[in-house]
């Protein structure tokens, strides 16, 4: 294994943890409004606010690891990506911002209204539709080099149809991903109305969410061919994400094991991204930088490495206490200890 | 949209995005560690009050943490966007320290998330105080890494450039440069000093909007002498990093001094005004400068004429250093008089323009975290790494900087609006004497 291999692995990590993470964040919150407009807070409020509160703040987190570390390893990327990100990386700031900024206005400061719950309901939307143009962008075909400097062709971003469906299925995901593991944590709560009701949803998004990604890998043959000949070598990998997917489906289908369910939904997505990812090797940025012309020096590589697994070992536990406390503590899920905040 | 102008927005956005970030991140730096402090005394003391000052200060410093957090990640994604040929040289040689200031917030983050949701959890109130010192850690330990990338703006060293490429990379050597030391701890003291005197001034405050109560008057005790503290140990600091700029930085030294000449036995200036490059009305106290910066009132210090007129900083920096010392020296003045006058029942520090003077001590403070984070940038042009790369060679290209720049004025706008709204209500509503009484009936429940 390659120092470059760590590297983008490590990444890739915590790529995915945001991944997981913030879709559920960004979905719960898409519920919460919804429910409010449909008049259905009674049924989810309660339950989202119990498993929101005090995980906030972790979810950014891992973007701001997973940047940072980008910078680290692959410092090129900074001027690549730097340079060409600058409208759709703020915009995605800027949401981000006002989200988290907003969430602890009104979860500690009181700052309660039906506005801010739809307004928070819907940049869940569209941070993960500005973010995912990354994923697109990375894919080639929309970054000139005009005078040795890296250029966004905008107007080739905004009618590709590459770069639409990516954005569908970034919302298709996030809402399934955040469907399922809100069905598992309602019903480990005991609340059958809340289960119900988003097993409902789980349901109804299983389907755009599967067709949706199936649909970018036909895409990508026309537009990225190279691309789209490693993916289809991969296509075991895909498969074995897609028996997943029905796992998933068919437990949630009989009101069977929604912990299980939840874990095959990971594990379908940790299978993609894993063949994703492995089929977008070596390139960063179709066709400018690969893994090998962007790293970092030996020396730095090392030193990221080592404090990155210190890290974890500081993390690990920490992370472990607070799902131990919150999530997984049964008196809390179900609302039985009366835990306000400070 | 030329590079000039994008050289130009970048900067401004970028001094926008700090001095925004800078307040909330100093207050979230500081704060921690007086809730520590007030939590640790109420436990000690078996004070109620002491352990509710926690708990309050607790609240509000959640809403401060979140448009820290958020605008930290503004921050932390512009360097790249903005600066993109410098972060590209800086990744190489300084990423190490940003990285761990990454794992530094996480670690705070989680159990910040923890604290605040178990303060009825523990029959132990010690249990529940050992989950603040990760916080207080994390919080601290972040200020420390990102100080130390500063830091290293300021003196870069573990490289050698040879044809272009940077070679033999120690990013140790990079994180230990010479400017490291005083700088870290000139920004974590202030930020504590910076954070009792902005709780001080809320408590003078509420004295001087009609509350009497104890809980108060503890209050202020409290938070002056740790200000106290903080500010003598800043003062001491101030001396080292003259020592430091003296050797490492002159330019800055001399620009911030308006120290034009080389020469011995060099006079410390103080305010004035410059005008077609003479220094009128100002305060001149002798041999001080040589003092500050060699120890010996007959030191030769480096001046102005010893650099090529496009690696001086702009001068007006002498502005912002005196702003940023009279600042400092005033708070540990009032400070002490505070604390000796309490002591000694001197009748004016209960008066009403002395506790004026407190309260204007919070947003004096915050001026002057302002102030130094100004003469630290702008002290350190032209270069965004002294002496390797010029701040107009590591700006974006991109044409959309001036667009951002509104967006952004935009956010901050609403989020320092949105903050200061919030946190007003939030105490107004729920006051000292109302919570006090409040906590005595459900403890009388629970007896019953």
């Amino acid at each position: 294994m390659t120092l470059e291999i760590i590297g983008i692995s490590a990444l890739g990590l915590f790529l995915f943890g945001y991944i997981i993470i913030a879709s559920i964040d960004f979905g719960a919150g898409f519920f919460n409004a919804y429910s409010t407009i449909t008049a259905k807070q009674h049924i989810l409020t309660k339950i989202i606010q119990r498993y929101l509160s005090p995980v906030w703040e972790v979810t950014n987190v891992f973007l701001v690891f997973f940047f940072v570390g980008m910078v680290g390893f692959f410092p090129k990327t900074a001027y690549y990506y730097g340079t060409t990100l600058l409208v759709p990386a703020s915009i995605a700031i800027i949401l981000l911002a006002i989200r988290g900024a907003y969430y602890a206005f009104t979860t500690y400061g009181g700052l309660k209204h039906k506005r801010y719950t739809i307004l928070y309901g819907l940049t869940g939307l569209l941070i993960p539709a500005a973010l995912s143009s990354v994923l697109t962008i990375s894919e080639g075909g929309f970054v000139t080099m005009e005078n040795s400097a890296p250029v966004l062709d905008y107007w080739a971003l905004f009618t590709s149809p590459l770069s639409w469906s990516i954005v569908v299925l970034s919302l298709t995901a996030v809402l399934y991903i955040s469907a399922v593991f809100l069905t598992w944590y309602a019903h480990h709560a005991n609340d059958e109305a809340a289960t119900n009701l988003l097993r409902r949803y789980s349901l109804s998004w299983a389907g755009p969410a599967i067709i949706t990604a199936t649909g970018i890998i036909f895409e990508m043959r026309t537009h990225n061919p190279e691309h789209y000949q490693r993916l289809v070598d991969l296509w075991w990998l895909f498969g074995l994400s897609v028996l997943f997917f029905v796992g998933t489906v068919y437990l949630i289908w009989t009101r069977r094991a929604y912990g299980l369910a939840f874990g095959l939904l990971v594990g379908q997505f940790a299978l993609a991204f894993l063949a994703y990812g492995a089929s977008h090797y070596p390139y960063l940025l179709y066709p400018y930088l690969t893994l090998y012309d962007s790293f970092t020096n030996k020396s730095m590589a090392l030193a990221l490495i080592v404090a990155f697994i210190a890290g974890l070992g500081l993390l690990l536990p920490s992370l472990y206490l607070l799902l131990k406390l919150f999530l997984f503590n049964k008196e809390y899920v179900q609302g039985n200890r009366n835990d306000e905040h400070a | 949209m030329g590079n000039e102008e994008a050289v130009f927005f970048s900067r401004v956005l970028t001094e926008l995005t700090l001095s925004f970030h800078i307040i909330y991140a100093t207050i979230g730096v500081g704060i921690p560690l007086m809730i520590m402090i007030a939590q640790w005394v109420g436990i000690k003391k078996q004070d109620e009050h002491y352990i509710l000052l926690a708990r309050r200060w607790t609240r509000g410093y959640v809403i401060t943490v979140a448009v820290g957090v958020v605008t930290g990640t503004a921050i932390g994604l512009q360097l790249s966007l903005l600066w993109p040929n410098f972060m590209q040289l800086a990744g190489n040689v300084i990423a190490l320290p940003l990285f761990m200031e990454t794992f530094a917030f996480f670690f705070e983050a989680i159990f910040l998330g923890i604290y605040i949701y178990t303060w009825d959890r523990f029959e132990n109130q010690k249990k529940h105080l050992l989950l603040l010192i990760p916080v207080a850690l994390g919080a601290s330990f972040s200020a420390v890494f990102i100080t130390i990338v500063n830091a290293f703006m300021n003196a870069p060293q573990g490289f050698d450039v040879v044809n272009g490429q940077l070679v033999d990379v120690s990013p140790i050597l990079a994180m230990f440069n010479p400017a490291m030391p005083t700088k870290v701890a000139h920004v974590v003291v202030t930020a504590y000093m910076t954070s009792a005197f902005v709780l001080a001034a809320i408590g003078a405050f509420r004295l001087l909007k009609g509350s009497n109560h104890i809980y108060h008057k503890k209050a202020l005790f409290l938070t002056m002498k740790l200000g106290f503290v903080f500010s003598v140990s800043t003062t001491l600091l101030g001396d080292f990093s003259g020592k430091y700029l003296a050797e490492y930085q002159p330019e800055k030294l001399a620009a911030a001094e308006w120290h034009f000449e080389t020469g011995k036995g060099v006079p410390l200036i103080l305010y004035g005004v410059l005008e077609n490059g003479e220094v009128k009305y100002a305060l001149k106290i002798p041999f001080a400068l040589s003092i500050l910066a060699h120890e010996v009132p007959n030191a030769e210090v480096i001046g102005l004429d010893q650099f090529p007129k496009d690696e001086v900083p702009p001068l007006y920096i002498h502005y912002l250093f005196d702003t940023m010392v009279t600042i400092g020296m005033w708070m540990t003045v009032l400070s002490l008089l505070y604390i000796i006058g309490t002591w000694r029942q001197w009748r004016f520090v209960l008066s009403q323009w002395f506790r004026w003077l407190l309260v204007l001590g919070g947003p004096l403070s915050i001026l002057a975290i302002e102030a130094g984070w100004w003469l630290d940038e702008v002290g350190r042009q032209p270069w965004v790494l002294r002496g390797i790369l010029r701040t107009k060679d590591a700006a974006t290209t991109s044409g959309q900087v001036d667009l951002m720049l509104v967006l952004f004025a935009g956010l901050y706008l609403v989020l320092g609006v949105g903050s200061v709204v919030v946190l007003w209500r939030m105490f107004r509503k729920n006051t000292v004497e109302q919570e006090l009484a409040d906590r005595a009936s459900e403890k009388a429940g629970d007896a019953l």
